[in-house]
């Protein structure tokens, strides 16, 4: 296992286009980090050139700490699971796992034993005589995934793995991989676009954007101090609201009304030397029952009323979603892209829908009003032209 | 199975009839001719009153058939596995490779697969007198892999577009060269589609007729179709009909060798892709 180095890596075709824009990033031995973004982005890119599948047109790469840029895959030492899984179709499980064990001249009886005991761990054994085409979607991922193990590499590159697996068998999957990677140590590079799958198996994320790295972060971190407007949109779920905002003295004047700041985000603000027009991003669980609130606390938000169109109950939560009319989600182009991502603009639904997670004992109703109230302590503010999150607290971020 | 059901079989199968009835009747009509006796040729029934050996004793008899027998194998066998060797590598980098003057090459292929044939006979007729390869095996494997190429790149990078990428991709990762990747992994998922193209080169020069008349003037290289023309009577007055589709007969049976031994490849091949495997 290794140390994976990006230094100032860059992709440029051969027409101009840049699909991957000055990235820097160091994976850590055994560490397992994510790229995450919309597709498009340039992730699967960067992982292709970790690879070596395709050329770096700028910067440098390392592994184990040697340069590597101009090696070719075979020389690399890493192993790769695409999401298509890439199977031999005409070789046996057995072949599949063992083809490159078996191109590297490995002697017959050690590779007999390394893909047995690996397809011990991923409970293959009695599938290892069949051909790709027999087994079934998840049989068929565990094969790749053996196929990477076996050969004991000093990274793992994961291109979507679980992206063709129905709902239920990928969440299974998902912890499966985290064990593995886990029990092996391995180095990891996992590329997703799912950001439940990013947050819950990195120990890092790496949200990217148009060819550009937006924050890297552990999940914690990305969820509560996202650096601006497109990781606020894309990590977590439900995601986060977006609302226009007007600065007036010590308030935000928006659409469920005025927005009292608190003595952190108004320094903040004013450090930041913010605009007048700004965007205000509040998450589902940031919104609660007024009536449920604590009395010494209610004074610490906004308490407001709205139409509930749609009450969504899960049992130990309660979505309730309210819309609003004043919101245009083209007003940036990080929203737009957010919109267009998350097929907001497929769906139709006129006005902008804001989700708000209560308390499973709340008694608000489907077409009723309802008294809400927000907590503007985790209320994040956004310069709605750079994008950028002015309530960011001073420590670096890591 | 429902009425509607039994009408539209029904139905399919008189159109199947129809078609092969259509297809068949004229290589039955020559099948009979080469097995009657020459007085009897032209007594109009369609089964041979009586059945001789005669025409395939004659054609075999003479050294103008046998000789023409071997350059139609040999300037076949030979044109299709350069046009499949050739074609493999071409369509390959049609398929995989971005290059510049990649769709200009394939325009250009195209082009030459739309020539109408007898309007490069007069000039390539020329061409090969003044180089000297008129009249030989190697002045008729020319044209033949230009006409062929063509079809071979069409399609084999039909084949090798299926092919996905990422196995390509595993094998470099798993360790493999390219030349090990495209040995190991990409050709033997190609392999339906190298023979399907094999079969329809090969017919395709086996049943040339234009070049072969045009391209030879003697036995050197002349193919059996050409030869089938120059097949004379046993005097001025007798028609070689007999042994004319005697030689017919004979040229036809290795293609159905051919197709029902590869039968399912064939098949395999030209479905391939149809569905998702």
């Amino acid at each position: 296992m290794a140390e994976i180095v990006l230094e100032g890596i860059t992709k440029r075709y051969p027409d101009g286009a840049v699909a991957v824009k000055d990235v820097n990033l160091s994976v850590g031995d055994g560490e397992f980090v994510i790229l995450v973004g919309p597709s498009g982005c340039g992730k699967s890119t960067t992982l292709n050139m970790i690879a070596g599948l395709e050329d770096i047109t700028e910067g440098t790469l390392l592994i184990d700490g040697q340069v590597v840029n101009d090696k070719t895959p075979k020389d690399r030492d890493i192993a790769m699971v695409f999401q298509s899984y890439a199977l031999y179709p005409h070789m046996s499980v057995r072949d599949n796992m063992g083809f490159a064990l078996r191109l590297a001249k490995v002697d017959k009886a050690t590779i007999r034993e390394k893909v047995e005991e690996a397809a011990r761990i991923l409970d293959l054994t009695e599938h290892l005589d069949r051909k790709p085409a027999n087994l079934s979607g998840g049989q068929r991922q565990r094969v790749a995934m053996g196929r990477a193990i076996v050969r004991d590499p000093k990274a793992f590159l994961m291109d979507e793995p679980l992206s063709n697996l129905d709902a239920k068998l990928r969440v299974q999957m998902r912890t499966q991989i985290s064990r593995l990677q886990q029990r092996l140590g391995s180095t990891t590079v996992y590329v997703t676009h799912d950001q439940t799958e990013a947050m819950t198996l990195g120990d890092r994320v790496v949200v990217m954007r148009g060819g550009v790295v937006q924050q890297i972060g552990t999940p914690q971190r990305l969820y509560e101090q996202p650096k601006n407007l497109f990781v606020a949109g894309f990590i977590g779920s439900p995601a986060m609201n977006f609302l226009h905002a007007t600065a007036e003295d010590n308030r935000l004047r928006t659409s469920v009304g005025a927005l009292d700041l608190s003595d952190r985000l108004r320094r903040s603000l004013e450090r930041h030397d913010a605009p007048r027009d700004l965007i205000v991003g509040l998450r589902p669980e940031a919104f609660e029952d007024a009536a449920l609130v604590d009395r010494g606390r209610i004074g610490s938000g906004t308490t407001f009323s709205v139409d509930i169109d749609v009450v969504e109950s899960l049992g130990s939560d309660v979505y309730a979603y309210f819309t609003e009319d004043e919101w245009q989600p083209t007003a940036t182009s990080e929203l737009a892209e957010l919109a267009a991502d998350s097929g907001v603009t497929d769906t139709g639904a006129g006005g902008h829908q804001i989700v708000t997670r209560l308390n499973a004992s709340t008694q608000v109703r489907e077409g009723s009003r309802a008294e809400l109230w927000v907590d503007t302590a985790k209320m994040h503010v956004f310069d709605p032209v750079s994008g950028t999150n002015l309530t960011l607290s001073d420590e670096p971020a890591d | 199975m429902s009425a509607a059901g039994r009408r539209r079989m029904t139905g399919w199968a008189l159109v199947n009839i129809i078609v092969i009835v259509y297809a068949l009747f004229p290589v039955c009509w020559i099948i009979s001719l080469s097995f009657k006796d020459p007085s009897t040729l032209t007594d109009g029934s369609f089964i041979p009153t009586e059945w001789t050996w005669e025409n395939y004793h004659g054609i075999f008899q003479t050294s103008e058939f046998t000789r023409a027998l071997i350059n139609s194998i040999g300037i076949a066998l030979i044109s299709t596995v350069i046009a499949v060797v050739l074609g493999t590598m071409a369509a390959y980098a049609v398929a995989r490779l971005r290059f510049p003057g990649k769709s200009l090459l394939i325009g250009m292929s195209l082009l030459i697969a739309m020539f109408p044939p007898i309007s490069l006979v007069s000039p390539l007729f020329n061409i090969e007198r003044i180089i000297g390869i008129f009249d030989t095996w190697i002045g008729l494997i020319i044209p033949y892999m230009t006409f062929s190429l063509p079809l071979a790149i069409y399609t084999l990078s039909a084949f090798f577009r299926e092919i996905p990428w990422d196995l390509e991709k595993a094998a470099k990762v798993d360790g493999a060269t390219p030349a090990q990747a495209f040995r190991l992994v990409i050709a033997p998922l190609a392999a339906p589609g190298v023979f399907t193209t094999a079969i329809l080169v090969f017919i395709f020069c086996w049943n040339d007729f234009l070049f072969a008349i045009s391209l030879t003037s003697t036995s050197a290289a002349r193919t059996v179709p050409a030869a089938l023309a120059f097949f004379t009577g046993s005097s001025q007055f007798a028609q070689p009909t007999g042994s004319i589709a005697a030689a017919a007969v004979v040229i036809t049976i290795p293609i159905i060798i051919f197709v029902l031994l590869f039968q399912r490849r064939i098949v395999a091949g030209l479905t391939s892709g149809a569905v998702k495997g």
